[in-house]
């Protein structure tokens, strides 16, 4: 096993009465496996990703449980620690494609970054990985790219650009919050179709935390619902969607637009 | 849709005449700046004496550049003792925050609640007039104003994703200041630089005027308004061209910043 998350809670303590965002989460992730966390704003979603990439500030926060990634809980890990691990092994895509690339760094220099502190590499092949990873993302052109600013580029393409630096040193687990939804639809499915790219060549495990259940159904094989911190329901992605156990579950899946009912609602094209 | 920047087309051609023409003054006067000459006492302005002659039969023009020099001088390394020393505080206060970013804002607060000529007057009072004084005492007091500046900036930067990113990818938080905050803290910091180099003109040419700034072998544009106060009716020319450029290089450098601030979209 891989990833063995068990028992994470995510108590924030610093104003008033502690409020708890994650409770006694659970999840075990084999190695190549995508699996999806899905549920409503304010469900915890993220703040589990958050709790796992040690980005939560430790002093407002009490964050219990553990998480073995290949054989290291990286809860009690100092960050110094922890960043050994990241960037390594583990890394995370945030959701917004237009304020995680630094718009005064040129793409190549960001998509390098990672390289620069894990591994001593001469300037060319840094930019040889670079590269490579820039077109295992799916940016076209990655000689030109490597020279613009973020500015230059699209959204998608912005968002290719993270997934990069993200990939550069081909870690063995993506977390991916949200990815895809500051993106318009026909861009989501390529970055999707990408990911999908990603998982089968590189054997790279992906942790999807999404909003839309449809995005999840199309990427993922196994899938954990979440409100209000908790876990709802787990499994197989088509089990949960086909059977649903609960009736939170089922409330999900129905508020999603359906196609019948756009047909049926007079498309005038 | 784009607008012409009025502000930084003029404050830049004004800045950079008033620049030039200070530079040349460096290498270049008409007369020798000190040199008296009977005949020409209290000379008004002329094609042989621009900007006329003082009391002494001294070139006022000759004088006002190699005033302006100093004045600018003065200024720059006002500015450069500031602006470094307050963007390092700044930085590393706004970066890290906690206990000690309280602790050393308070401190700035301290300083800043009083006027920066009046605090420069009591340290000069103490350590004696002279240029290198001058700088010293200005250069610290403006510490505070840019260390809040940019304070704010990197408060403002250091939870962004792309911030965020770099941490997690394992980069070193000076390597994260220098190369990953600071380049894009620069709109700001460059409007803050004009303002601030405002400052230090004025308070340099005020603490001269008052007598407590740079001696009379180094004359600045302060000490010669000072020096020609007494014949302000009779003389005009004698101050009056010395708050000229006082005034258009002001004006020039203030424009330049605001219109810096136009083009890169910052809010004022």
């Amino acid at each position: 096993m891989m990833l063995d998350i068990r028992d994470l809670s995510v108590v924030f303590t610093d104003r008033g009465a502690p409020f708890t965002a994650v409770d006694k989460f659970s999840l075990q992730m084999d190695r190549g496996e995508i699996v999806g966390i899905v549920g409503e704003s304010g469900s915890g979603k993220s703040m589990t990703a958050h709790a796992l990439m040690g980005l939560i500030r430790r002093s407002q926060v009490a964050v219990s449980g553990s998480a073995v990634f290949e054989g290291t809980d990286l809860l009690p890990l100092s960050r110094a620690e922890l960043r050994k691990v990241q960037g390594r092994d583990l890394s995370i895509i945030f959701q917004e494609p237009m304020t995680s690339l630094n718009p005064t760094m040129r793409v190549g220099k960001q998509v390098e970054e990672a390289l620069r502190i894990h591994e001593t590499l001469s300037r060319a092949e840094r930019r040889a990985k670079a590269l490579d990873a820039m077109a295992l993302a799916g940016l076209p052109d990655p000689e030109t790219v490597y020279r613009q600013y973020p500015h230059q580029l699209s959204g998608g393409m912005r968002q290719r650009a993270m997934i990069a630096s993200a990939l550069v040193l081909r870690p063995r687990l993506l977390i991916a919050d949200e990815p895809t939804t500051a993106l318009d639809v026909t861009i989501q499915a390529q970055i999707l179709e990408t990911l999908k790219d990603i998982n089968r060549g590189e054997g790279t495990a992906i942790l999807f935390i999404s909003h839309d259940l449809g995005v999840v159904r199309a990427l993922c094989q196994r899938v954990v619902v979440m409100r209000r911190g908790r876990i709802v329901e787990s499994g197989p992605v088509d089990e949960v969607f086909f059977r649903p156990k609960e009736d939170y579950t089922r409330l999900l899946i129905a508020s999603r637009p359906k196609r019948e009912k756009l047909r049926g609602g007079g498309n005038s094209g | 849709m784009k607008k012409k920047n009025w502000y930084l087309t003029i404050g830049g051609i004004l800045s950079a005449c008033m620049l030039a023409l200070i530079a040349a003054g460096f290498f270049w006067t008409p007369y020798v700046p000190s040199a008296m000459s009977a005949g020409d006492r209290n000379a008004p302005p002329s094609l042989r004496h621009l900007f006329g002659c003082d009391a002494f039969g001294r070139d006022v023009f000759s004088r006002t550049l190699e005033g302006a020099g100093s004045t600018l001088a003065i200024a720059l390394a006002v500015l450069a003792v500031g602006a470094v020393c307050g963007l390092a505080v700044g930085a590393l206060c706004g970066y890290y925050g906690g206990a000690a970013d309280a602790l050393v804002m308070r401190l700035c607060d301290a300083v800043a609640a009083f006027p920066s000529v009046l605090l420069a007057m009591v340290v000069l009072a103490l350590t004696g007039p002279g240029k290198y004084n001058v700088i010293g005492a200005l250069g610290v007091l403006f510490i505070p104003s840019f260390a809040r500046l940019v304070r704010g900036e990197f408060l403002k930067y250091r939870d962004r994703d792309f911030v965020q990113s770099a941490r997690l990818a394992g980069v070193s938080a000076p390597r994260i200041i220098f190369v990953h905050i600071l380049p894009n803290t620069w709109p700001v910091l460059l409007s803050g630089l004009t303002i601030g180099f405002n400052n230090a003109v004025l308070a340099e040419a005020s603490m001269s005027y008052l007598g407590i700034g740079v001696s009379a072998q180094e004359p600045s544009l302060g000490y010669m308004l000072k020096d020609a106060q007494g014949y302000f009716f009779t003389l005009p020319w004698c101050t009056a061209f010395p708050g000229l450029v006082v005034i258009l290089l002001i004006l020039g450098v203030g424009l330049l910043g605001e219109g810096i601030r136009e083009q890169m979209g910052v809010a004022s």
